[in-house]
């Protein structure tokens, strides 16, 4: 009774999972991880499965309820986007060397491109740092059989094993067969063994030797070791490949007709490389291609200079991702083929922007007018497009903002002259990261302006709950944490709430703040409006007031400059310059009655 | 499983115009007519606004990507976007695009799916309206070239989706059908 069903590659990992019997699956959102969990809750409450999914408030404590709960002896996963994993690189480190109970998998997609990311960091690379075995799925069916194959890894030889999906498999769909998901019925039983579980720097030692065995032991395993595509083909040329560059590999070798020439590995376990397979290779092939995304992880564990092609011989780009057609330039180069070049047109992109009507759009509007010539930190979402809008200058990583808000105000303290500081982040990423920076600021008593943008959502990565939203990831109800009595917790004196679609009254209170700050340390507004994008999914609906462009308009583009709302419209005609709102974009917000300096945006009339 | 069908069709539009949900009915399609199929989307940053660019691959493909001059089909809801993403498609491929009257398109078969979704009062339907026309224009197409699916078939997709809430189903098939029976201008 096997149903095909199209499946999303996050979600078919979703169903590897329960399939395989995870007890406990936690994760952070972020692209292109974020489907993940919610896949599995969908799962959990369609089957009605007895186990916890949950949003944690970032990835290293995800990693950790996720791998408390393999300590009892249950199957768990922690899931979440590469740089996600520098966040819970922490645990990751010493959960290689105490190892797992039940089975544990770390799910960390990368985003080579990168397409919706700070970086293109390879997950793979940070494996090995851990010594954990990685698998590199090429497809979202293959990445649902890679879970099966993670826990078995996992369990035998006692390990966190790491799979590793890029972008192009979290976000294909693929027609899939959903198999049956098992009773669990594992005994929850945490067994006490301090030597191990809160081992001292001595056992540690004892600890990083059997981790090493246990890596020795993976690279001879038998089922997770390197497969031999097409069998037929001979010759001393040979091409290494893994990942979504396998399943692009593949095709394009067939489309030029090598399939029968040229032997084809796919190398489903990048970390441990088995050894064998190794020597074979050094011993059977003179010219040997490496094909893989982002860093060249298999070809370093080859270990020779002389024969092997890849990221390292910069025969691979090492930066970008790898499309089919750079593919086919490596493979063609690589057989002695033609290769006929193209690029394709460079069309001026379109950059992406916030959304019509969207809150952020009003409060960086508000701020540029309340500090108009300060420096503007800001951090991880969507708000980070208010670099559209002038009102972003840096952007570092989740929770940044306020930190590096602290560093300007350090650098420019004995200046003459002090610019302000006015910090922005999100309500998720506040919970993320930013509160341990916001207490920094309190105790040092650093002068800057933060704006905490409550959207009450996390917007960029399709709208998951907030700490503050009060529900969890299957719908179900849980305690809100209020983000005032937060920031009054850790000691902001100055802490008020505002509405940002009032533009007046709120860009007077964040220059009340700015003049709190210049004097007395940091000031806290919370800027509160929910994502118009999250309002329609849910079905709500906010303030509507009909707008329409006066004739007064001359077509000065100010509004366009500096507010952008993608609903505005320039006309450029040869008699005359204007704008117009576009009725299919425009959500009535009714913001931009206070951005034109002419008054031209009107109430329409009846 | 029908005799060796391989199609690659790609679609392309702008953040919020809905390239997602057709790609997500074609390949339903494809499902129901059990052939193998492969999507591959835009999600994240560039879904605010940006550009959006879906591909489809329905056979026997492992890679979910489609190459340069590779398209059978290409779905354009934006015309600025067919600057952009022509050059997937093969020579005698076709294109179903979305341009007004005073746009020339090279390429392709225009509708003016802007007008025709204001005429139904169903702004947000453009997507629909070009995926009826490009059933039609594939109809049309050499026989190489046919779509792997039907105007019945995508229907029936929509009827499975939208059983039950029937507003939604009546509108989206009055979209798809104007856009199937428009006429080239
Ligand atoms: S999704 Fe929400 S928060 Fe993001 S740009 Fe749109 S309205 Fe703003
Ligand atoms: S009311 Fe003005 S600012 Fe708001 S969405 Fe419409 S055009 Fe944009």
């Amino acid at each position: 009774m096997t149903e095909r069903r199209l499946l999303l590659g996050n979600e078919a990992i979703a169903r590897g999972l329960v399939e395989n019997g995870c007890a406990m699956a936690t994760s952070y959102p972020g692209t292109p991880a974020s489907e993940i969990l919610a896949a599995v809750a969908f799962f959990q409450k369609q089957n009605r499965i007895s186990m916890h999914t949950q949003w944690a408030v970032n990835e290293k404590i995800a990693f950790e309820i996720a791998y408390a709960g393999c300590q009892t002896g249950l199957r768990t996963a922690v899931s979440m986007k590469q740089v996600g994993l520098n966040v819970a690189s922490d645990p990751l480190m010493s959960a290689a060397y105490m190892g797992v109970n039940g089975g544990f998998v770390v799910i960390s997609a990368d985003d080579p491109g990168p397409h919706s990311s700070q970086t293109e960091q390879d997950s793979r690379m940070m494996a090995m740092m851990a010594k954990i075995p990685v698998l590199d799925p090429d497809s979202p069916e293959q990445a649902r059989e890679m879970i099966g194959l993670a826990y078995e890894i996992s369990e035998k030889y006692k390990t966190p094993v790491m799979l590793r999906p890029t972008t192009r498999v979290c976000h294909s769909r693929q027609d899939i067969d959903l198999r049956a998901i098992p009773e669990n019925n594992r005994e929850v039983n945490f067994e006490k063994n301090p030597a191990r579980w809160a081992a001292t720097p001595k056992f540690r030692l004892q600890l990083h030797k059997e981790l090493e065995g246990k890596l020795a032991a993976i690279a001879r395993y038998r089922a997770s070791a390197p497969v031999r595509l097409n069998p037929g083909a001979k010759g001393k040329k040979v091409i290494l490949s893994s990942g979504v560059a396998a399943a692009h590999t593949r095709e394009i070798m067939k489309a030029l007709k090598l399939w029968s020439k040229i032997p084809l590995y796919q190398i489903r376990q990048p970390f441990p490389l088995h050894r064998e397979f190794v020597t074979r290779l050094l011993k059977n092939y003179d010219d040997i291609l490496v094909i893989e995304e982002t860093t060249g992880v298999i070809e370093m564990q080859l270990a020779d200079r002389y024969h092997v092609k890849g990221k390292l011989s910069q025969t691979v780009s090492r930066v970008g991702e790898l499309s089919p057609e750079k593919v086919e330039e490596i493979i063609c180069g690589f057989a002695g083929l033609e290769f006929r070049q193209f690029e394709p047109p460079a069309v001026p992109g379109r950059r992406p922007t916030l959304c019509a009507g969207c809150p952020h759009r009003a409060s960086f509007f508000a701020i540029k007018k309340a500090a108009p010539r300060g420096i503007y930190t800001s951090d991880i979402g969507c708000y980070t497009l208010g670099l559209n809008l002038g009102a972003v200058d840096t952007v570092l990583c989740m929770g940044a903002a306020i930190s590096q808000a602290s560093g300007f105000y350090h650098a420019y303290k004995n200046e003459k002259k002090r610019p302000d500081v006015v910090a922005t982040i999100g309500d998720s990423t506040f919970f993320h990261a930013g509160v341990p920076a916001l207490i920094d600021a309190v105790v040092q008593k650093n002068k800057f302006v933060l704006v905490i943008l409550d959207n009450r959502t996390t917007a960029m990565t399709g709208s998951q709950p907030t700490p503050a939203s009060g529900i969890g990831a299957g719908g179900e109800p849980l305690n809100a944490v209020d983000i005032e009595s937060l920031v009054k917790g850790c000691g902001v004196k100055f802490c008020k709430l505002g509405n940002p679609y009032k533009v007046k009254e709120f860009t007077a209170l964040v220059k009340e703040a700015v003049a709190y700050s210049r004097k007395h340390g940091p000031a806290v507004v919370i800027s509160r409006y929910p994502c118009v994008i999250d309002m329609l999914r849910k079905g709500e609906t906010g303030q509507y007031i009909p707008v329409e462009v006066a004739d007064t308009c001359d077509g000065c583009g100010y509004c366009i400059q500096h507010f952008e709302c993608p609903a505005l419209i320039y006309h450029d005609d040869e008699d005359r310059k204007y704008v117009t709102i576009d009725p299919l974009l425009c959500i009535g917000c009714g913001v931009c009655l206070e951005v034109c300096p002419k008054g031209s945006f009107v109430i329409k009339k009846n | 499983m029908a005799e060796s069908i391989k199609q690659q069709l790609v679609i392309s539009g702008l953040g919020g115009q809905g390239v997602l949900f057709v790609t997500r009915l074609l390949a339903e399609a494809a499902i129901e007519k059990q052939l193998p199929v492969f999507t591959s989307e835009t999600h994240g940053m560039a879904q605010r606004g940006g550009v959006v660019l879906s591909h489809l691959k329905v056979g026997d493909f492992t890679s979910p990507l489609i190459r340069p001059f590779q398209a059978d089909g290409l779905l354009v809801l934006k015309l600025e976007n067919m600057a952009r993403h022509g050059f997937f498609l093969k020579p005698d491929g076709w294109a179903a695009v979305n341009a007004n009257a005073d746009q020339q398109s090279k390429i392709g078969a225009p509708v003016d799916a802007d007008r025709l979704a204001q005429k139904i009062s169903n702004p947000k339907a453009v997507n629909l309206i070009v995926l009826g026309w490009a059933l039609k224009t594939a109809e049309r197409a050499s026989s190489g070239n046919r779509l792997f699916c039907s105007y019945e078939d995508i229907k029936s997709v929509l009827k499975n989706r939208f059983g039950s809430q029937k507003k939604m189903l009546r509108a989206s098939l009055k979209a798809l059908e104007a856009g199937y029976n428009a006429k080239e201008k």
